[in-house]
């Protein structure tokens, strides 16, 4: 049951309109209740053929030898392609965004670093008879030690889990293990706080579990072009990993992208469709590349578990006044989308609270497992099961209604957040007050009075002096309200506050570049 | 063998779009000559309802009527760039960039109409109904349809427009972190209910109550079938799911739905959801994104509930039975809390 509630913050809104706010039925919903939504499976083609990958034994282990000569001659075979066949055999995700290195092959080379990594794609009439040609190829394996703890991963002597990688940590800035995030004196303040709290807490990896598994069809089209459809969720970040890897002009491809069963994320990795395309470039025909069920369960990339570890420092009377995080994202055997998931994460600290030392330290750590990726919540919903548990735990510690505790900490319009920005359009106390009029959770009056739009800044707008900064930074910026004034201007009229960062620089690539569009550059220039 | 009921809450923000920003998506608006509209995007529906929010943006820019638009998405050939459907950023970043192209479309409809009607184009309005008149006389109209067949067959004009959003991309300070993650937050807080069996560990699912705070849902419904089934991914999160059951022993892992836990009908509770909307000032209609954060609050929720009812503490997820068992055997009985 859904209720609007209309009477909070009605005067930061014209609810005077035709089509928004209103519960149309949607677009599509007829195509869905009689089921002749399209999905990329629906597009049975003439003549396809059916891809399969034999995938990894070993979570670690150095290739010896890949014999694929008993499966060519397998029944219905038309083509087994091994890595030396894909064009640019090495790729991450996040490089159309320029942020990190690639560490990713299509097929596995001289090392398989995760159970389940695929070595060979084989191409044969039916799914079947693919099968049948994989259970003939013959891999000579040298297992090697895997690690598949965080910590244990980056122990001195760990075994070495991806070589671009080498100390199991993705690296930051080009210096640090880790992403880091300061602000005040986490350590001075935790001395002199009443009550210090220190937890452990644990993630477990997720499934997306999606109805439709990852797949895709891709098909010769007329004029070189090949048409490709697709479950990914990002249609251009999945042509352009595509383009990228098979080393062709992103107008190769028309991709189309159908109604999607269930994404949650784990259809943004572009897992089949550059496999599937080489199929079809070598074979001439249209191929089909979809995970059966085991293969999404465990060999797709699910959420990563990360392990977060949050010490914090109370006053007798609530007010947290000290927060420091140290947190390990599994990113698995390679870095798809964790690296960003960190920063993510380090920007969301400390959580929806107005706490004035804070102190991050997450690192994206290299396992012998299934590569993570994107989940629902992203960098986020591990931090908010860690913050939100510890929220409950300091409230019992001061004795403090775990409501109240929240209201008496929630972030407010004018505050300085930890990453230092303003908090403006805050509306945590609002939600928290309204959740205990629905529960019938007795608030005391004051804190029914609290509002987000209500003293904050001043004090709570400042940059509070931090151990190590070189530059001596001003208590806030000059553009800082000092108070919250709603009568000033309405927040629609207002001028952007803040003056737009500078454009980022051009990339500069060190080779000429390929298919795959640059977007932008997130943290300089990415090296090859 | 006793069941303990405890009550336990979180509450969350949430970030809207692709940390740092630098995640553009585009749109495309054109009338066909009977005054119909076409958004073409290369924007990825996964069922959330996407076309369904744009095609509602489109039409009030316009001011036309929801049924005179539609939305075409996910063809790299026809729809212009986007970065993809993720982040919660569809609502926002790609409804900003319709109702960018809906207003550019809007203004050469409207000059169509003027020279039409022979009067000023700022002196037009929209009814939503499929007319233009002039303000404060309805009779001096022209219907969208006749604008359209006017501005292809008579003036030569093209009623389109184009759209882009994009956030400027922010730097990260390598020693501080100091950066712009993103430009409007959601909230929430959930208040979830549990019953605990002492002797099974096993933990139910009694009820939910929740407030969200989005800026403003453009289409109640298809937000509360988000927070609704977002809610349950949560519950599922907490007490059922996960590929690899000994994490970070990576062995047992379920292979198909019959060893993947996952909660079911008979598993379910009532939620019982408020939404608040404070525009967020840079989201189309102050609109932000309900679409990752539902779950997000759920999985603490149940977490404390766990410990309101029975005293203890499970900090690693999933919260299974046997973690429960072992915690309550652990502190020698369960433990009820103060009842709230």
């Amino acid at each position: 049951m859904l209720e609007l509630r209309k009477d909070i913050f009605a005067d930061e809104r014209d609810d005077n309109l035709k089509e928004i706010g209103k519960g149309t039925q949607r677009q599509d919903m007829l195509g869905h209740v009689t089921g002749t939504s399209t999905y990329f499976d629906d597009h049975k083609l003439q003549g396809m053929l059916h891809m399969k990958v034999l995938r990894s034994q070993h979570a670690h282990a150095r290739l010896r030898r890949i014999d694929t000569a008993e499966a060519e001659r397998s029944q219905g075979v038309r083509r087994i392609i091994r890595g030396a066949d894909v064009p640019r055999n090495l790729n991450t995700l996040l490089s159309l965004i320029n942020f990190g290195k690639d560490d990713e092959p299509s097929l596995a080379v001289d090392k398989v670093r995760y159970k389940g990594e695929p070595i060979v794609a084989i191409v044969a009439d039916s799914p079947r008879e693919a099968h049948e040609a994989m259970a003939k190829v013959r891999v000579d394996y040298e297992p090697l030690p895997a690690v598949f703890d965080v910590e244990d991963a980056l122990k001195p002597g760990a075994p070495v889990v991806n070589e671009v990688y080498p100390k199991n940590t993705f690296i930051y800035h080009d210096v640090y293990d880790h992403q880091k995030l300061r602000f005040g004196d986490a350590d001075r303040a935790l001395a002199g706080a009443d009550h210090v709290l220190e937890q452990r807490y644990q993630m477990s990896p997720i499934e997306h579990a999606p109805t439709e598994t990852n797949g895709s069809i891709a098909a010769p089209d007329t004029n070189g072009r090949y048409v490709v459809y697709t479950s990914t969720q990002a249609l251009f970040f999945s042509l352009d990993t595509s383009a990228k890897i098979l080393d062709v002009p992103s107008n190769t491809f028309h991709f189309v992208g159908g109604t999607v069963g269930g994404g949650f994320g784990g259809k943004v990795d572009t897992l089949t469709e550059p496999l599937c395309i080489l199929g079809a470039m070598l074979t001439g025909r249209p191929v089909r590349y979809v995970l059966g069920r085991e293969e999404e369960m465990q060999f797709g990339s699910p959420r990563g578990a990360e392990r977060i570890y949050l010490k914090d420092g109370v006053m007798r009377d609530g007010r947290i006044i000290a927060r420091k995080v140290r947190a390990y994202f599994d990113s698995g055997a390679y870095t798809r989308l964790s690296s960003y998931a960190v920063v993510k994460c380090v920007a969301h600290l400390p959580g929806p609270y107005t706490i004035p030392n804070v102190h991050g330290d997450v690192y994206c750590v290299f396992t012998n497992r299934t590569p993570a990726t994107a989940m629902r919540g992203f960098g986020v919903t591990a931090m908010d099961f860690a913050i939100e548990c510890q929220m409950d735990k300091l409230a019992h510690l001061v004795g403090m209604d775990p409501m109240e505790f929240r209201i008496l900490n929630a972030y407010r319009d004018g505050d300085m957040k930890a990453h230092r920005r303003e908090a403006k359009n805050c509306a945590l106390i609002e939600c928290v007050q309204v959740a205990a009029e629905k529960s019938k959770w007795t608030l005391r009056e004051e804190f029914r009075r609290m509002s987000s739009r209500k003293d904050g800044g001043g004090g709570r707008a400042a940059i509070p002096a931090t151990p190590g900064e070189t530059r001596p930074r001003p208590t806030a910026p000059a553009q800082q309200r000092t108070a919250y004034d709603r009568s000033l201007a309405a927040p629609l009229n207002e001028p952007p506050r803040e003056p737009p960062p500078p454009p980022p620089s051009p990339p500069q690539p060190a080779a000429p570049s390929h298919g795959a569009t640059r977007f932008s550059s997130v943290f300089g220039t990415r090296r090859r | 063998m006793t069941r303990h009921r405890g009550r336990g809450i979180a509450s969350v923000n949430y970030p809207i779009g692709m940390n740092l920003g630098g995640d553009p998506s585009q749109a495309l608006v054109h009338s066909n000559p009977s005054g119909k509209f076409t958004v073409a995007l290369s924007s990825i529906d996964l069922g959330q309802g996407m076309k369904s929010v744009t095609r509602q943006i489109c039409a009030e820019t316009l001011g036309v009527p929801v049924e005179d638009v539609y939305v075409d998405t996910a063809d790299s050939d026809t729809g212009p760039h986007c970065m993809g459907s993720f982040a919660s950023r569809g609502t926002h970043r790609v409804g900003n960039a319709v109702m960018a192209a809906a207003r550019e479309a809007r203004g050469v409809m409207m000059e169509a109409a003027a020279e039409e009607l022979e009067v000023n184009a700022a002196d037009l309005e929209t009814d939503g109904r499929g007319n233009i008149h002039v303000k404060g006389a309805p009779h001096r109209s022209i219907s969208t349809k006749d604008v359209a067949i006017a501005a292809q067959f008579k003036q030569g004009k093209t009623i389109s427009g184009r759209g882009i959003f994009l956030v400027p991309l922010s730097d990260v300070n390598p020693e501080t972190g100091e950066m712009s993650p993103a430009t409007c937050y959601a909230h929430a807080c959930l208040v979830a209910e549990v019953e605990v069996d002492d002797e099974t560990g096993e933990v139910a699912m009694i009820r939910m109550d929740s407030a969200y705070e989005l800026g403003r849902a453009l289409n109640p419904r298809l937000v509360e079938q988000q927070l609704v089934g977002g809610a349950w991914m949560g519950v599922s999160h907490a007490l059922y799911e996960t590929p690899e059951p000994y994490y970070p022993d990576p062995k047992h892992g379920p292979r198909d739905f019959v060893e993947y836990l996952m909660p079911g009908p008979g598993d379910i509770c009532p939620h019982d959801i408020a939404v608040l909307e404070r525009p967020a000032p840079d989201g189309p209609f102050g609109a932000k994104g309900p679409g990752e954060m539902c779950a997000n609050p759920v999985l603490p929720a149940i977490a404390n509930a766990v410990f309101n009812a029975v005293g203890v503490r499970i900090d690693d997820l999933p919260i299974t039975p046997e973690k429960v068992l072992r915690a309550i055997k652990a502190q020698g009985g369960a433990r009820p809390q103060a009842r709230r």
